[in-house]
């Protein structure tokens, strides 16, 4: 009943989609406003019959209806309620659905904003919406249903089937398969929706470009209307990479937070793109350039999101015969295609009235900057696009699949990665328009000099990687010139307005909340980056197998191994765990216990690590094999990873940064910064 | 391809057979049991015995030794660089599945008989192919993945460079350095002008 009842639904949603596009076309063509208010109630229409579809889906799982194709594949009796909840986002069809409804419900969201002064977006914004959920919903429709049952036929086959056949019976297994181990975390809860979300916003900037391109409205005004819908898509996006980020770390067994693993990559990408769009944007805001460019970003950014989804889902990644063989690959391979070839089109089309308003005027301006920066991050996703695809491409032409690793990733971005975080102190400091040596000079030397002292400090200190003393140089350098910001910032305003410091502060930043949102999320990058340079740079592991009493040091540490206890547990789970105690210098500091869970339902093990976690650093014991039988030797491996915990205070920073920066408010428009010799000296005069 | 790692693995087996054993044997004469006369003769003749079997080591390649059996970071070290095909995107010193675990060991078989890393490499990518390694080895198709990123970098900068340098030669009416950053006046009363009515615009909302 409730399956028909959601694969029902779901259909009527294609069909409501379908009419919505057919409507908002009509009225379009025949100038009526009834027709693409029409329109627009069939867009609103969708997402509550999506919502109808997933809570079909949910009571399906919790009531354990394993019956139902997909029911079985993800859940199993022992699996908690919440785990049982969220499988479903635990699987490809499950996950479709889920797609589709954060789909409906941005694309509704965005239907609700008053459209009084760019009604002619209207139209073009649903159409591009409904294009892309007709897209997703006819994948879960014809090819991923997720309400599809086991059936036994009158001659003893079985036959997976939304109705039933002729004379079959329906199967009903007692137990299903359960979710895979790796996603049966606390993570699961929070990490992929934010992933989807960010995927899915992505749309809305796309479509108010395409309706520019079409209506020939190729001002800023698509910019202004999505400024915020953008922050908010890439808020969404960061925060699911820095939580997948720390799942791995909690769950993979790695040592490690980012592996440069195609699925990574697949959400990683859509970033560059994004954060590049979102600097790239402020260029047009501010100075009326680089029109072209903001389109193409999106554009591509859009396509990454499809592309991204198509890698992950399509098992392009497994082998590129996997795509052949899958209905779904093909389809997404087909839509990408559609959407780059009617974007780009239109593009060329409007290329003429989409020229540079202003011109450029020094090589050391902020909009300079800013495309260099673009040009990085271009750098950037060139080489993990391609890292990504090689080893389809080189099993495609040569019949020969190859492994890209970390190593290329790191060493190819790594310093693609160092220029931005160089620019990143700069360009704030350049200002719009014009800059010189001399006022960019002036207004650098002091972080500099101060960035310099932390330079002789760490040779002097120990450290003598150059490389390592490269980057922790400009991670100095932007705090520095980050804080010496706002310190200029919160001392002018003091001058003025003799407000205390804190109220002073407060107000600077409430008042310029761009700006200084986004300063705050460059300290957030920097801290991000100290951690990543602690880890990549200074990990130090070793590995060993010890009888019980025996002890591995590893620098400063010591690990001794005191008793491995082996047991079940009422969830399904056979646990070896280890404790281990820990010294530091000699000094005893607490506990840790590694272990290792089996699964029954899906015989998959999992591997958890004992964690010590200081500001420090991490010692991170990893319980890598035993002897069952004699119990004499255990193996373990130990990892210290330094400064790694600022990698996470790093990450919160950031999401506060872009919370400050994307708050609702009423700001000001900005405005365009109108290079003239009187805004120039009083602007060197300010510096 | 297949002809010559084999040749190279039977010579360092054969390398190992024939010079091991004269290392292992002034190891096993336990110095500090011989030397009964006085403590001094004892440390001259320990010094001078340690020595040479360093000496010795030095000499002769240090793959002939006979080593002891390799430590698990030994394998690790190796093992991080290597992928098996079935574990996709997992180092193989990650991976917990009982066939990673038999390649683990293999490798410490053959640091053990006395293989460099390239060598120990070469047998793997022999008998599963190029995926074995983290990266794809630098010959044929494979340049590609090298050679394309810098190549769509340097294009980028090359687009970059001369958009700035159009854009600083379309300023109008300009004929020196002090000028070029000056817009010519009508941008100046145009840009004026839109903000005038976008300002308007706004208050309309």
């Amino acid at each position: 009943m409730i399956e028909n009842l959601g694969f029902g639904v779901l259909v009527i949603t294609l069909i409501v989609c379908i009419y919505g596009i057919f409507a908002s076309f009509y009225g379009l063509r025949k100038n009526s406003l009834a027709w693409v208010e029409s329109a627009r109630k069939a867009m609103l229409l969708t997402f509550p019959l999506i919502t109808l579809a997933v809570i079909s889906i949910v009571i399906l799982l919790v009531s354990g209806r394993y019956d139902v194709q997909y029911v079985y594949n993800v859940t199993s009796n022992t699996m908690p309620l919440y785990l049982k909840i969220t499988a479903l986002w635990g699987g490809q069809s499950g996950s479709l659905v889920f797609w589709s409804w954060l789909l409906a419900a941005f694309t509704t969201a965005v239907t609700l904003r008053k459209w009084n002064r760019d009604r002619e977006f209207l139209p073009w914004v649903i159409i591009i919406g409904l294009v892309t959920l007709v897209f997703f919903v006819s994948l879960v429709v014809f090819v991923e249903n997720p309400f599809v049952r086991f059936w036994q036929t009158p001659t003893g086959g079985r036959v997976v089937s939304m109705f039933q056949p002729v004379e079959a019976l329906l199967i009903n297994p007692p137990d299903g398969r359960g979710l895979n181990p790796l996603l049966r975390h606390p993570g699961m809860i929070i990490h992929p929706p934010m992933l989807y979300l960010g995927f899915v916003s992505f749309v809305i900037p796309f479509a108010f470009a395409i309706a520019a391109l079409i209506t020939g409205r190729t001002d800023d005004r698509w910019i202004r209307v999505t400024r915020r819908w953008t922050l908010v898509a890439w808020l969404f996006l960061s925060l699911g990479l820095v939580l997948g980020s720390r799942w791995a770390y909690d769950v993979l067994g790695w040592g490690g937070y980012w592996a440069w693993d195609p699925v990574e990559n697949a959400a990683f990408m859509p970033w560059l793109t994004g954060t590049a769009f979102l600097h790239s944007v402020m260029i047009q805001e501010k100075r009326g350039l680089f029109k072209r460019w903001n389109i193409i970003l999106i554009i591509l950014t859009y396509s990454l999101v499809i592309y991204g989804t198509f890698l992950t889902r399509s098992g392009v990644l497994s082998s590129v015969h996997a795509f052949a063989q899958s209905a779904i690959g093909p389809l997404f391979f087909i839509y990408l295609t559609f959407t780059m070839v009617v974007s780009l089109g239109l593009l060329l089309y409007r290329w003429s009235s989409l020229r540079s308003e202003g011109t450029m005027h020094s090589v050391l301006s902020r909009e300079a900057l800013f495309l260099l920066n673009n040009l990085l991050f271009m750098g950037i996703l060139a080489v993990t696009f391609w890292g990504t695809n090689f080893p389809l491409i080189s099993e495609l032409f040569t019949g020969q699949k190859v492994t890209v690793g970390p190593a290329f990733y790191n060493r190819s971005a790594g310093p693609l990665f160092a220029g931005l975080l160089f620019l990143m102190g700069v360009a704030p400091l350049s200002a719009w328009g014009h800059s010189t040596v001399k006022t960019l000079g002036k207004a650098l030397w002091k972080p500099l000099v101060g960035s310099l002292l932390v330079l002789v400090a760490m040779y002097v200190g120990g450290i003598r990687q150059w490389g390592a003393l490269l980057a922790l140089w400009l991670c100095a350098l932007v705090i520095f010139i980050t804080l010496y910001e706002y310190i200029r910032g919160v001392l002018a305003r003091q001058r003025r307005s003799g407000e205390i410091l804190p109220v002073a502060l407060w107000n600077l930043a409430s008042r310029n909340r761009r700006r200084y949102g986004g300063y705050i999320i460059h300290l957030g990058v920097v801290l991000m980056a100290l951690g990543i340079i602690g880890i990549e740079m200074f990990q130090t592991e070793t590995q060993a197998t010890i009888p019980p009493g025996g002890s591995i040091q590893l620098g400063q540490y010591e690990v001794s191994f005191t008793r491995l206890d082996l047991f079940d547990t009422d969830d399904g789970r056979n646990v070896a765990r280890a404790t281990m105690s820990v010294s530091q210098n000699g000094r005893p500091v607490g506990d840790l216990f590694p272990r290792r869970d089996f699964y029954y339902d899906s015989g998959q093990p999992m591997t958890i690590p004992g964690v010590r976690s200081t500001l420090e650093d991490d010692l991170y014991i990893l319980l890598v094999d035993w002897e069952p039988i004699t119990s004499t030797g255990v193996t373990f491996k130990v990892y210290r990873n330094p400064l790694i915990n600022w990698l996470w205070i790093g990450g919160f920073v950031f999401i506060l940064g872009t919370l400050v920066a994307a708050w609702p408010d009423k700001d000001p428009e900005p405005t365009r910064v109108s290079v003239s010799r009187r805004n120039i000296a009083s602007r060197q005069a300010d510096g | 391809m297949m002809g010559k790692g084999c040749w190279m693995s039977s010579f360092r087996l054969m390398d190992k057979a024939v010079k091991g054993p004269m290392i292992s044997e002034p190891g096993n004469e336990r110095p500090f049991q011989r030397a009964a006369p006085g403590k001094l003769t004892a440390m001259v003749a320990w010094v001078v015995m340690v020595g040479s079997l360093i000496l010795f080591g030095l000499v002769t390649s240090p793959v002939a030794a006979q080593r002891p059996t390799p430590s698990d970071d030994e394998v690790n070290r190796l093992a991080k660089e290597m992928y098996c095909p079935v574990c996709e995107n997992v180092p193989l010193d990650m991976c917990p599945t009982q066939a990673c675990a038999q390649w683990r060991a293999l490798i410490r078989q053959k640091i053990g008989e006395g293989l460099s890393d390239a060598e120990i490499k070469e047998y793997f990518v022999l008998q599963y192919g190029d995926r074995v390694l983290s990266e794809p080895p630098r010959r044929g198709f494979n340049w590609l993945i090298y050679i394309l990123p810098p190549v769509f970098f340097i294009g980028g900068a090359v687009i970059v460079l001369n958009v700035m340098r159009t854009m600083r030669k379309n300023v109008p009416g300009t004929d020196g350095p002090e000028k070029d950053f000056l817009p010519p006046p009508d941008e100046v009363y145009l840009t004026r002008l839109e903000e005038e009515l976008k300002r308007r615009q706004e208050n309309d909302y």
